[in-house]
């Protein structure tokens, strides 16, 4: 073998090593440089190996020591404990894997490896390859639109359950359905749940109840499990028997964390049997506060009702008498009252009037009257003959006849003579 | 009254009730309608209220599908 290769270089620093003038290798130098030929290859720094194991050995330092093979080679591997660790099965002699890792070479043997650091059981992946391809076939089929999804009855009367009778998931169900909505009618089709035999087991049992009249919703429920035991809900059969029932189907596979086809399809995907049955059925206790609510509201309703009309009849009673002909006759007769006391008011009101007036004229009379005057000692002289009053002294000559009128009578008198200056002197 | 009630599945005679409520309480009403609204919605409350009271879950195990006992 020629060493002359094109990318050939010193084979590294180790002093250990050194280079031989001689152009022969050491078995060291060989071996060193094949090594480094097969871990700077990039093809052989990641690689995916289907085999089987056989030969395998846990080693008491927790790394794994195992050799892969097919029919027609073998190859060794080495599984160091850091990743060993990680590992969720046991691998044993016989079993079909998928390794992961790179070829390394172990020198003090000569021997070149898979340093593997993911292991799983051949299948899983295909499993996982396998669900992939049917959840991208069938979603783009639209049979995961939101469209399709169809509302779950408030109050459903009888509930089917497609499971197996004798599992945990069965008793999970019924004791919520028992808990919240003990009302509802349970139509059990059994089924296998896992294996060869579930799907069309499943589907049967679907189609059974599907076309029961009196069925209103489907729940589909498993307990968890590993993704082979569920593997029965993503079956393609059971996707369409699900897409295609009348009645809204709920899922509830597994545990939270596992999504199989059958949720995808599914009406509503619970993450739990006991939660679907949960999310199916309306609770007892809202129930009952319901019911008090109502009644509440019932007696409330009346009794505002009974008080409005006692209400309306105290109006009604009111305005009858209101209106009533009695009330009219009452209210003339008031009328005519108040018609009386306004006349009889203006009466002793002019009555009054006239009263004061009088006396108003009384006095004044009494102040023109001459009587008032006479009283203070004045006399009235007239001529006895024409009554004329005599008020100057041309008025009267010597020897006329007066009348002199003085407080309480008249008497006569007789002009002795006629005053020259204007003054007249009566004597009686 | 109480034969209809039984003929009635809990979700309609709490629906009748919850209606049965509302008219009441939406006024409008004469004496008459409104006792016999009372009392319906009496009815109904306490038809609930039994059902809840009694129902005990009924389970039905159909035949395995196909008839095959596996």
């Amino acid at each position: 073998m020629q060493h002359e290769f094109p990318s050939f270089q010193s084979p590294g620093p180790d002093p250990e090593f050194p280079l031989p003038g001689s152009g022969v290798w050491t078995v060291s130098e060989l071996t060193c440089y094949i090594k480094d030929l097969l871990e700077l290859d990039p093809e052989l720094g990641d690689v995916r190996l289907e085999g089987e194991i056989s030969n395998f050995t846990r080693a008491a330092s927790g790394h794994l020591y195992f050799t892969l093979k097919d029919a027609g080679a073998a190859i060794s591997c080495v599984m160091w404990r850091s990743d060993a660790g990680r590992l969720d099965w046991q691998p044993e002699h016989g079993v079909a894997v998928l390794a992961r890792g790179r070829i390394s070479l172990y020198m003090p043997r000569g021997n070149y490896q898979l340093v593997v650091d993911e292991l799983q059981p051949a299948g899983v992946g295909d499993l996982h390859a396998r669900f992939e391809q049917l959840r991208d076939r069938l979603r783009a089929e639209g049979l995961f639109d939101p469209e399709r999804k169809r509302a779950l009855p408030d109050f459903p009367r009888v509930v089917g359950i497609v499971t197996s009778p004798q599992a945990a998931a069965l008793r999970d169900v019924l004791n919520v359905l028992r808990r919240r909505y003990p009302l509802v009618y349970v139509l059990l089709a059994p089924s296998l749940v896992q294996g060869d035999q579930a799907p069309p087991q499943i589907v049967a049992a679907l189609q059974d109840l599907d076309a029961r009249d009196e069925i209103d919703l489907i729940l589909l429920v498993r307990g968890g499990g590993s993704l082979e035991e569920l593997w029965a809900f993503n079956n393609e059969s059971v996707a369409r028997a699900i897409a295609a029932c009348r009645r809204p189907v709920v899922s509830g596979v597994g545990h939270e964390t596992d999504f199989t086809i059958a949720d995808f399809v599914a009406d509503l995907r619970a993450p739990t049997p006991s939660a679907a049955a949960e999310l199916v059925v309306p609770d007892l206790a809202d129930l009952q506060q319901r019911l008090a609510t109502s009644r509440e509201r019932l007696v409330q309703g009346m009794d505002r009702l009974l008080a409005q009309m006692r209400q309306d009849l105290r109006e009604q009673a009111r305005s009858v008498r209101r209106l009533s002909p009695r009330a009219r006759v009452d209210t003339h007769r008031q009328q005519v009252d108040d018609l009386l006391r306004r006349a009889s008011n203006a009466l002793a009101h002019r009555l009054d009037l006239h009263r004061s007036g009088l006396a108003g004229m009384e006095a004044r009379v009494a102040a023109l009257s001459p009587l008032a005057t006479l009283e203070r000692g004045y006399a009235i002289v007239r001529q006895a003959g024409t009554g004329e009053l005599v008020r100057s002294t041309g008025q009267v000559r010597a020897g006329d006849q007066l009348a002199i009128r003085v407080q309480d009578g008249e008497f006569g008198a007789v002009v002795e003579s006629g005053s020259e200056d204007g003054t007249e002197r009566v004597s009686e | 009254m109480t034969d209809d009630l039984n003929s009635l599945s809990f979700e309609q005679a709490i629906g009748e009730l919850e209606s049965t409520v509302q008219r009441l309480e939406g006024g409008d009403l004469t004496l008459t309608e409104a006792i016999a609204l009372y009392e319906r919605g009496m009815h109904l409350a306490q038809h609930c209220n039994d059902a809840l009271d009694a129902a005990e879950l009924q389970v039905q195990e159909l035949s395995q599908p196909g008839g095959a006992e596996a």
